[in-house]
């Protein structure tokens, strides 16, 4: 018996939705049974993970804060992607787009209102583009490639934020501590459901998958970023840029890490301090190929990862197992949708062996 | 001839089907010891599919193979090699910065000391007047000289049948002439030899049967001395398709295209330069660009597309606008069309529906963009007129341009260019890979839109193709462009030797032939 692989000759479409469903299912039933293997409840672990934050209403906020810059960031990752632009960096792009917001509200003082919000956040969007500049020129000046560079940059801004907040941005009335001062209040963000975390930053990661639809399905712009990704000849043929390509998606993936770094900062943190790089950057890698690099999949797959976010900090208190555990499962998922696109391309058939006559008649 | 009773190879019923595609449909055919055997047919009749079930690359889905009376299954090349088939295939695999000696010390399968292969090697050389130092490196070598070693390679296994896989579409006529030495000799030493081709005046004068493949199926076996080039072009082609309606006294227009000292540095260490390209198409005209395979006839299209732009705005031309540095975008806008010769991936997006590859290169002049947003009703629309004016076989403007079959896909690329009614038209092996009836159909459609006023410059490597749609002619080689000549009255033996020029040393121009 062989089994062969395919080529469809299209894509399937009912694959391309069951796939990323199947592989959240398939992470979960291994999960199941890695626990049980450790001796950890794997049962309970799992449904701590990812039903636990769905079931209990309180946690939904912490879902939507934890939702809001993973998709944003994962949006803008997911245009260079259809390009076949590898920006791995968003999470130094998010930083930088955070610091940038921070050194607004610090320089503004005690001013406030809806203009230095506006113009914290326009500050994060273009330090985030600017952080994604150095790996477009470098790529489309001398060819390097983006992935290096631009996970590279991640650890300089890392450090970036590190000199600013144990020297000229510390907090004075810190203690000592390595961190901003909090932002004042009519320089945050409005709350949108008085009473509870959410913020302006939620309702801008809901609204923006729908104008990113839009851009990549009805636009030229869009045209050219799928051109470019499927076919580069054909891109060339059809007049279009690839350089100019690798420039605008790095830079929109730039742009939106920056943004949501600002959100973040002016939103839910308030204060920067050494804890601010949690990851966001690297998880909506997975968010954007979970999503199937569709807008309104990275919609939802967002909220998918969010909820593994806050699930895994449930599980940390019921079950005992490091909050780390939440980032397994998330590798998990990249892993079996990665795999899984293989059904999107291809079926599988299982061809019966033939008993043949003899491969060699000549010879031995 | 007698008929030997047992064939060294026996096809009976062999079908393949692909996605799509019936490959082979219930061929059969025999071939003698010691006889050369051609298959014939169009690209796209199957006969690539056919020998690569011979040689165990493929399986058929139905059929058998006999080998020296046998039946057999060929389950992989490995295995062919030890029945005693060799195979020389159309494109060499084989290590540029590597010797000859190393280069065939690595594609056998077993492991032979390097001092004995190198004199078995040099034997079977002598046998067969194949010169060739074994200590070369194959980065040296031109093209017929690396075919050598494919042959040699082949030849190393003592085989009883040598499969050639359209061997001379690379040589130039001498070349071509050396190698039929060689394989008449091993004819003549009992081996067999199956001998791919659409050449008819090559299998006339070297093949002792020819049999016939068109769409796959199995047309005639014939005597290939016996019949004429025609009676064989009739069978492969289909008879009465291929005649093109032009219409009588044609005069040409304005000068449209003018291509002026185009100068074009290769891209990549193979890359073809282009050096000081220079023709004139006028309107009505249908100008040919022949010449063998890789002579720069691939970046002469982009440098004319603007997939490659010119440092020179002089260089080209289009109705008096000097188009040199513009891009792709900015020439169609001046009303140049081009055609790549690769369908999938460069004219078109094999993963995008039809509708959408529209878009790709009809969307500025046929207003298919409005405020930066593609009006996706205006290239369905547009799509769909060309699917019915070409007759493209598809289900609609929403399938998907992978899954049509070469010869739609095709039809569909050239009436996308075609019907935007292009002032100048640049194609590129226009009917490469297409079966019969959809050549037939896109020669017209050019000649047609030269009717209609439009310069057309069809590049391609099929002298026939061009001999009977072209008005004038030059010919490419090592990326240079001979003076045109009158396609009426053009004299095919000088043609040949333009072809062939670049190669060893008839750059001294011969006497010219008196009629």
């Amino acid at each position: 018996m062989r089994i062969k692989l395919e080529k469809r000759p299209e894509p399937s479409r009912l694959m391309l939705v069951v796939t990323p469903i199947a592989s959240v299912l398939l992470t979960m039933a291994i999960g199941v049974v890695v626990f049980d293997l450790l001796g950890i409840d794997g049962f309970r672990a799992v449904v701590d993970i990812f039903i636990s934050p769905i079931l209990l209403s309180y946690k939904w906020q912490d879902v939507a804060v934890k939702a809001a810059p993973l998709i944003i960031i994962a949006l803008g990752l997911s245009v260079g992607n259809r390009a076949n632009v590898w920006n791995i960096g968003a999470e130094g792009q998010y930083i930088i787009g955070a610091v940038c917001a921070a050194g607004i509200g610090i320089a503004a003082g005690t001013t406030g209102g809806p203009l230095i919000i506006l113009v914290m956040l326009l500050a994060g969007m273009v330090g985030g583009t600017a952080w994604a500049t150095v790996p477009a020129a470098l790529k489309t000046r001398f060819g390097v490639n983006e992935i290096l560079t631009s996970l590279m940059l991640t650890y300089v801004a890392t450090q970036v934020l590190g000199y600013l907040l144990s020297g000229p941005w510390k907090n004075p009335e810190g203690r000592n501590f390595p961190a901003t001062a909090p932002l004042q209040p009519d320089q945050t963000l409005p709350i949108l459901f008085p009473g509870t975390t959410v913020h302006l930053g939620i309702a801008i990661a809901l609204v923006l998958p729908f104008a990113f639809w839009l851009l990549m399905s009805r636009s030229v712009f869009g045209y050219q970023i799928r051109v470019v990704g499927s076919a580069p000849n054909a891109a060339r043929h059809g007049g279009f840029d690839s350089n100019q390509t690798v420039w605008l998606s790095m830079l929109i993936g730039g742009c939106m890490a920056g943004l949501a770094g600002a959100l973040e900062f002016a939103g839910a943190l308030k204060a920067l301090n050494l804890g601010f790089p949690s990851g966001y950057g690297f998880t909506a890698i997975i968010v954007a190929f979970l999503g199937r690099l569709h807008p309104i999949g990275v919609l939802i797959a967002g909220i998918v990862l969010a909820i593994t976010y806050v699930g895994g900090q449930v599980a940390q208190t019921t079950v005992k197992i490091p909050n780390a555990t939440a980032g397994i499962f998330q590798a998990l998922m990249l892993f079996f949708i990665l795999a899984s696109d293989v059904l999107v391309r291809n079926r599988i058939r299982i061809i019966p062996s033939r008993k043949s006559a003899a491969a060699a008649v000549r010879g031995e | 001839m007698q008929t030997s009773p047992v064939p060294r190879l026996e096809l009976t019923g062999i079908t393949k089907r692909f996605p799509g595609v019936l490959a082979n449909d219930n061929v059969g055919f025999a071939v003698k010891p010691g006889e050369i055997h051609a298959l014939l047919g169009e690209n796209g009749a199957g006969k690539s599919t056919l020998v690569k079930m011979i040689y165990g690359i493929m399986q058929p889905d139905a059929g058998q193979i006999r080998w020296n009376g046998q039946a057999i299954t060929v389950s992989n090349p490995k295995a062919a090699r030890k029945l005693g088939i060799g195979m020389v295939f159309q494109h060499f695999s084989l290590f540029d910065a590597m010797t000859v000696l190393e280069n065939i010390a690595l594609g056998l399968d077993t492991r032979v000391p390097q001092r004995e292969l190198e004199a078995k090697i040099r034997a079977v050389m002598q046998q067969y007047g194949l010169l060739l130092d074994p200590h070369r490196t194959v980065s040296t070598l031109s093209v017929g000289e690396r075919q050598r070693i494919e042959i040699v390679r082949a030849l190393l296994l003592d085989p009883e049948l040598l499969i050639m896989d359209e061997p001379t579409s690379v040589l130039t006529p001498q070349e071509v002439e050396q190698l039929f030495v060689v394989l008449r000799k091993l004819a003549s030493e009992g081996c067999s030899i199956l001998y791919i081709s659409h050449k008819l005046h090559e299998i006339k004068a070297l093949c002792d049967t020819a049999t016939i493949l068109r769409g796959g199926k199995l047309v005639d076996t014939c005597d290939p001395k016996v019949e004429t080039s025609r009676s064989m072009a009739e069978k492969m082609i289909g008879a009465g398709l291929k005649e093109i309606r032009k219409p009588a006294g044609r005069s040409f227009g304005q000068e449209r295209l003018i291509v002026n000292r185009l100068n074009l540095p290769g891209v990549g260490p193979f890359g073809i330069t282009l050096s000081d390209i220079t023709f004139t198409a006028r309107a009505g005209e249908i100008f040919g660009i022949a010449g063998v395979a890789g002579n720069g006839q691939n970046a002469l299209l982009l440098a004319l597309s603007g997939e490659a732009p010119s440092e020179d705005a002089d260089a080209i031309s289009v109705d008096g606008a000097r188009v040199g540095r513009l891009t792709a975008k900015q020439r169609r806008m001046k009303g140049m069309a081009s055609v790549p010769e690769e369908r999938n991936g460069h004219a078109a997006v094999p993963d995008f529906s039809l509708s959408d590859n529209t878009i790709l290169t009809a969307r500025d002049r046929l207003g298919m963009v409005q405020g930066g947003l593609i009006n996706s009703g205006a290239a369905r629309t547009y799509a769909g007129e060309v699917i019915t004016s070409f007759a493209v076989k598809a289900q609609g403007p929403g399938s998907l341009a992978g899954s049509l079959s070469g010869g739609n896909l095709q039809k569909y690329i050239m009436g996308r260019e075609i019907m935007q009614k292009p002032g100048v038209l640049v194609v590129s092996q226009p009917t490469w890979g297409v079966d019969a009836g959809a050549a037939a159909a896109i020669h017209q459609a050019l000649v047609d839109l030269a009717g209609q006023g439009s310069a057309i410059v069809v590049i391609s490597q099929d002298l026939d193709e061009l001999l009977s749609l072209c008005d004038t002619l030059a010919v490419i080689n090592g990326g240079r462009l001979s003076k045109p000549m009158q396609v009426a009255g053009a004299d095919i033996h000088e043609i040949g030797l333009l072809m062939g020029g670049i190669h060893g040393d008839h750059a001294a121009p011969e006497p010219a032939h008196a009629h």
